[in-house]
């Protein structure tokens, strides 16, 4: 994983709250098989909309996203976070995000603030006043500065240590693998296994045929 | 010193407990595998030369994008029958445990674990899908996760995971007649909002919850991340215990007699402190449907579609006014005169045989509304088949719905089963977010007792509206648990 300790970019207004992953990238577009290439389908049903925020030429590059309330609501598909970095987003920055989009942003580089809600709409008014503004957002102080006004963002530690390192979840989880040896040697006989296989007896499926 | 359920099944599995804020490294002991959030995970282990730790721990099935016509014939969609085919490569590489399609143990990821028996109370489960929380009925931590985390579970068979906050939520009393644990569940994401769970785990506790079967448990921790919790857990009890005795993987002899004597203390100890309390009584409850374009958008089938001008917070002014323009509506309008196009029953949330049992019931000698599509979606072939041996299929076919083998479907739209735009729907599913159902779909979340009446008089509807045959007994319609699964017959 890339290190990021500052990032500068054009940011983007998105005033819509409760943001969730069907519109970040819709169902059709997680069937592929990569993890590369779903910038096409970021916000796919909104950039059809000539009047959305990403169809307008100042926003196009945009780099810093500046969302309203609950960002990332709803399923797990880390294909949201995929989609807005293959875009070109770095930061997201919202007053509020959910769980499991936040876990994911932070495994995969993509910095996700928590900023005051006042300070969004602060953000917003200059974005909107004066698009292509540039956003600098420093995970070092956990600030982010745009035209004259610098506001702070709220990230874990943990979080910001791992993208300040650039480091790699799974490295680090091994270096316990004695610790997770000796645990498993601890765990009761009756936790299940899904190996070998039980099964009720096997009995045919009949396919259902479309109606006429 | 005193804890909370979930409190007591997160210390049990501590690896290694986090310092100077690092997070604690959780033992994972079941890991539930599907065909969507999976490839990048397995090829990140193909690049770096790992292995998957323990298969025996894993299990995968076929669910998201798999047709529910025709499941003999190759899979139409391409891009679909490359991720199924992927899924499968991975799993004969890795040596991974896998329901196909077509196999009798295929089905929904949420359904498949606890009908073999491997969902357990005191277990960590995971799985890269947000509707894991439903496997918190049993009285396990169980929450979605991301793929990057799929890989890490897949490599090391833990997560690194931050402490979180517990809430609290009692539903006291009883539910009344033609009211069920899905008109719960949308109770309190109405009432707490789709952000009110964020960084919790939830426990359902008190009378109400008490009373219900475990698969009306597992309706209401299904949805726990529809109110922004990764996890919902309600205590394991003799309801819990009797579910899963005699199931392929629940264990037996000795084992099962150790496993429950420690299941029975796993309940949150009487002095144990949360984080946050929410009190709900149950007598108060009513159908309730959603009207917009989020879960916590939602109202008792009673009321009116909101006049946005009336709600006072800008936010949620905003985004009501917003939702109600994608769905089409006027506020004001009273949600009972809202025609719907479909009625879609299925998915995690209630795809289950009860749910299809109680359906059954209200539809039986009865014939849909007309220019209504009806699909019903069993959650798994097992499921499937135990409808089939109860004669529910017939009932169905009678009444004009159609029977679909099982999987997500509609839930999601990432096979055919989808709406067009404009198209609305009454759906027993979890999700009415825009779009979720197919590009321009209109969705409003109900129980299978509102989808039943809603499929037979073509606008939202509960039990109540219909004039029911005084051979139906209504006594079933009380939230109380219906008959229980035949075990060992096939479910």
């Amino acid at each position: 994983m890339e290190k990021i300790t500052t990032h500068t970019g054009v940011g983007v207004p998105l005033r819509r709250s409760n943001v969730d992953t069907d519109q970040i990238i819709p169902a059709v577009y997680l069937k592929r098989v990569t993890r590369t290439g779903f910038e096409d389908a970021l916000f796919a049903a909104w950039r059809g909309d000539p009047t959305f925020v990403l169809n307008q030429e100042a926003y196009k590059n945009g780099s810093v996203l500046v969302a309203g309330p609950d960002f990332g609501t709803g399923s797990s598909r880390e294909h949201a976070v995929w989609a807005l970095k293959d875009y070109g987003f770095r930061v997201v920055l919202a007053s509020r995000f959910a769980d499991i989009f936040r876990g994911n942003s932070g495994k995969q580089g993509l910095v996700a603030g928590v900023v005051a809600q006042e300070d969004v709409e602060l953000l917003w008014k200059i974005l909107e006043t004066k698009p292509g503004t540039e956003v600098t957002v420093d995970l070092e102080h956990r600030t982010v500065h745009a035209d004259d006004v610098t506001v702070p963002f709220q990230i874990d530690d943990y979080t910001r240590w791992r993208l300040m390192e650039g480091l790699d979840d799974i490295g680090l989880t091994l270096q316990n693998e004695a610790d997770i040896t000796a645990f498993e040697a601890t765990r009761e006989a009756w936790r299940p296994k899904t190996l070998p296989a039980k099964h009720l007896p096997s009995v045919p499926v009949e396919p259902a045929r479309p109606v006429s | 010193m005193a804890g909370t359920l979930a409190e007591k099944v997160w210390e049990a599995h501590l690896v290694r407990r986090g310092t100077d804020g690092s997070p604690d490294l959780l033992y994972i002991d079941l890991h539930l595998v599907h065909e969507v959030t999976s490839p990048q995970a397995f090829e990140g282990l193909r690049l770096a030369g790992r292995q998957v730790r323990r298969p025996d721990l894993t299990i995968a099935t076929e669910d998201h994008n798999t047709p529910t016509l025709d499941i003999d014939l190759p899979i139409a969609d391409l891009t679909s029958r490359t991720q199924i085919d992927t899924l499968r490569n991975n799993a004969r590489e890795f040596g991974v445990r896998i329901h196909s399609l077509g196999d009798a143990d295929q089905g929904i990821v949420h359904q498949v674990g606890p009908q073999l028996g491997l969902t357990m109370p005191g277990l960590t489960v995971v799985c890269g899908d947000s509707h894991t929380s439903t496997h918190g009925a049993f009285g396990a931590l169980a929450f979605g996760i991301g793929t990057s985390e799929v890989e890490h579970v897949l490599a090391t068979q833990t997560l690194p995971l931050a402490p979180f906050k517990t809430m609290a939520i009692t539903v006291n009393g009883q539910l009344p007649p033609g009211t069920t644990s899905k008109d719960i569940i949308l109770a309190i994401i109405a009432k707490i909002g789709t952000g009110g769970g964020q960084g919790y785990v939830l426990e359902y506790r008190g009378e109400a919850i008490r009373n219900l079967s475990m698969e009306a448990r597992m309706t209401v921790c299904n949805m726990s991340i529809e109110a922004g919790a990764r996890a919902g857990m309600i205590a394991p009890d003799e309801t819990t215990f009797e579910y899963l005795k005699g199931r392929p993987h629940a264990p037996e002899g000795e084992d099962w007699d150790a496993a429950v004597e420690y299941w029975k203390t796993l309940r949150s100890d009487d002095d144990a402190v949360f984080d946050a309390e929410v009190v709900l009584e149950a007598s108060d409850l009513e159908p309730f449907v959603t009207w917009g374009t989020n879960p916590g958008q939602g109202l008792p089938l009673s009321a009116n579609v909101p006049v946005p001008a009336e709600i006072a917070d800008e936010n949620e002014r905003v985004a009501a006014e917003r939702a109600l323009e994608y769905m089409g509506l006027e506020g004001g309008t009273p949600l009972r005169e809202i025609k719907v196009d479909t009625v879609f029953i299925g998915s995690c949330t209630n795809g289950r045989i009860e749910d299809l049992r109680s359906v059954a019931k209200v539809v039986k000698g009865r014939k849909k509304a007309d220019d209504v599509r009806v699909l019903v979606v069993p959650a798994s072939a097992r499921v499937r088949i135990q409808a089939e041996a109860e004669g529910l299929d017939v009932i169905f076919k009678e009444f004009g719905a159609e029977w679909r083998n099982a999987g997500c479907s509609m839930c999601l739209g990432m096979n055919p089963d989808q709406l067009a735009p404009g198209e609305r729907s009454a759906s027993t599913s979890n999700r009415n977010f825009e779009g979720r159902q197919g590009k321009g779909g209109r969705t409003h979340l109900v129980s299978p007792l509102v989808a039943a009446a809603t499929a037979v008089r073509g606008t939202l509807s509960s039990v109540a509206d219909l004039d029911l045959p005084g051979e139906v007994d209504l006594t079933t319609f009380d939230g109380s648990p219906l008959a229980p699964l035949e075990t060992p017959s096939f479910v």
